[in-house]
């Protein structure tokens, strides 16, 4: 399962890149893999707020339905429009083009609590 | 992988494995849900065409002089009507008009083969058996001497004519023969569960991987793919064709779920008949009924069916459907309520999706004959 180094990541199967108060969001390899085909997601709004740990939205997928938890607290700043026209690429692309969304964070000391890939890489083994 | 404890491999699973499936525990085997992706292989069925492996569900001998008054007694179709060879699609029920299973009963020369879902080959066994007649009848359990192998979709027939030299043009939907193939004498049947042409094909295990392959190579040049049951519950979804355990069982009646066509009331007796005739006299109350949402989301099993607002019913069968890619189900909704074209609502984790009641099968192409 691919893990990239330059991510941190959840236990919820989201990975964060975190640039000058900037976090672009998505889920892993491995959920889109167990999600199967993602048929749609419901995201928020531009301008609505998020909370570290708390769910801001669904995927929706062929077998299956999926919380998403938000991995950091701040303010929607941008949706990846791709993901409403094709939600297949987050299945395809989940760390490139399958990107969910951007936050604005309001501590951007989250970002560095989250799981280290090594940290996650071992959370999924463990799992399957 | 501790979720392949105590499950049974199909002779294709070494198959499955190499080629990456998904594989997930179903009924007691461990069984390939999506090698690449549902959608993908729902429509490549859709198209062109697929093979799957069955081999989970349950094969029946019934033989003997009384083995004809037998299986008529025990199932709601009527099986005097088959000729030899011939195929028909049933239920077989409890005294209250309940259903014990739904399946496909062939009629061989020599005796009947009952092909059950897989989930219920012990219950019916022991419920045949429960009513077997003290002389007459011999019933057998061939279930795990048998590979179930399905190839289907709108060139189904060109790539098993690849296969055999049998002129496939000459079965007709719903009857079986025996071909050779590969120097054996199989038994197969043009019938399915996903809207399209397609056979089924019953093997000896040894031999069936050598099948498989047989089939893959056939059909390359049709772009055939292997199909998991992730796509196999969608395709038949589509067809509105029942899945025991969803939107049939023991607290369900034929009558209620739309398959009043496989029974003959006014044949000879079976287990049932009473309560079923007395229920088609009195007007069934709820209806299985197929709908579509008007919104975007996606109906999943239990979801609760509204109108005006009030529960009316639940979904027993939900997904997005790969062909129409909307959302699909089919739930049972009081008689009253049952019309097409019927306004509902469907509550998808607290949001109210509204739906409509559409006329059966959602897929309308389909290219079975």
């Amino acid at each position: 399962m691919n893990v990239p180094e330059e991510f941190k990541y959840t236990k919820e199967h989201e990975w964060l890149k975190a640039e000058e108060g900037l976090a672009t969001i998505g889920i892993t390899d491995y959920a889109q893999s167990e999600l199967g085909d993602i048929v749609f997601v419901e995201l928020p709004q531009v301008g609505d707020a998020v909370s570290q740990g708390e769910p801001f939205g669904t995927i929706e997928a062929v077998k299956t339905v999926a919380d998403l938890f938000s991995p950091v607290s701040g303010e929607v700043s941008e949706l990846n429009p791709k993901i409403e026209e094709d939600p297949a690429v987050m299945n395809k692309d989940p760390y490139g083009e399958g990107w969910m969304m951007k936050i604005k964070m309001s501590e951007a000391s989250q970002a560095d609590s989250l799981l280290s890939p090594t940290d996650y890489r071992a959370l999924i083994e463990k799992t399957e | 992988m501790s979720i392949e404890a105590g499950l049974r491999k199909t002779p294709f699973y070494d198959i499955h494995i190499k080629l990456g499936a998904k594989m997930v525990p179903f009924a007691g085997f461990i069984m390939p849900l999506q090698y690449r992706s549902i959608i993908e292989e729902h429509r490549r069925v859709r198209t062109s065409v697929g093979i799957f492996d069955l081999t989970h569900m349950g094969e029946f001998e019934i033989s003997g002089p009384e083995s004809l008054d037998f299986v008529q007694k025990m199932t709601t179709n009527d099986v005097k009507r088959l000729e030899v060879m011939q195929i028909q699609y049933t239920t077989m029920c409890y005294e209250d008009g309940g259903i014990v299973d739904d399946f496909l009963v062939y009629r061989l020369q020599d005796k009947y083969v009952l092909v059950v879902n897989a989930a219920n080959i012990e219950k019916d066994f022991s419920h045949l058996q429960d009513h077997l007649p003290r002389r007459g009848v011999e019933l057998k359990d061939s279930s795990y001497e048998t590979a179930l192998l399905a190839i289907q979709g709108p060139r189904a027939e060109e790539v098993f004519a690849r296969m055999t030299e049998y002129d496939l043009s000459t079965l007709p939907f719903y009857w079986s023969a025996y071909a050779e193939l590969c120097g054996e004498r199989i038994l197969f049947s043009r019938t399915g569960y996903t809207g399209e042409d397609g056979f089924e094909l019953y093997l000896p295990n040894g031999l069936a991987p050598k099948f498989w392959e047989k089939a893959m190579e056939a059909g390359r040049e049709f772009g055939v793919e292997p199909i998991g049951l992730g796509a196999r519950d969608s395709l038949r979804l589509e067809m509105k064709y029942a899945l025991y355990g969803n939107d049939i069982d023991r607290t369900t009646t034929p009558l209620e779920a739309g398959l009043g066509w496989i029974v003959k009331l006014d044949t000879a007796d079976f287990f049932g008949k009473e309560a079923l005739l007395k229920q088609k006299r009195e007007g069934i109350s709820r209806k299985l009924v197929a709908f579509q949402l008007k919104e975007r989301g996606i109906p999943r099993q239990h979801c609760r069916i509204l109108r005006d607002g009030k529960q009316i019913g639940e979904v027993t069968s939900g997904m997005f459907s790969p062909s129409l890619e909307i959302g699909i189900g089919l739930g049972y909704v009081p008689a009253e309520f049952s019309k097409i074209g019927e306004s509902l609502e469907i509550d998808i984790r607290g949001k109210k999706v509204p739906a409509e009641i559409v006329k059966p099968p959602f897929w309308k192409k389909g290219s079975h004959k």
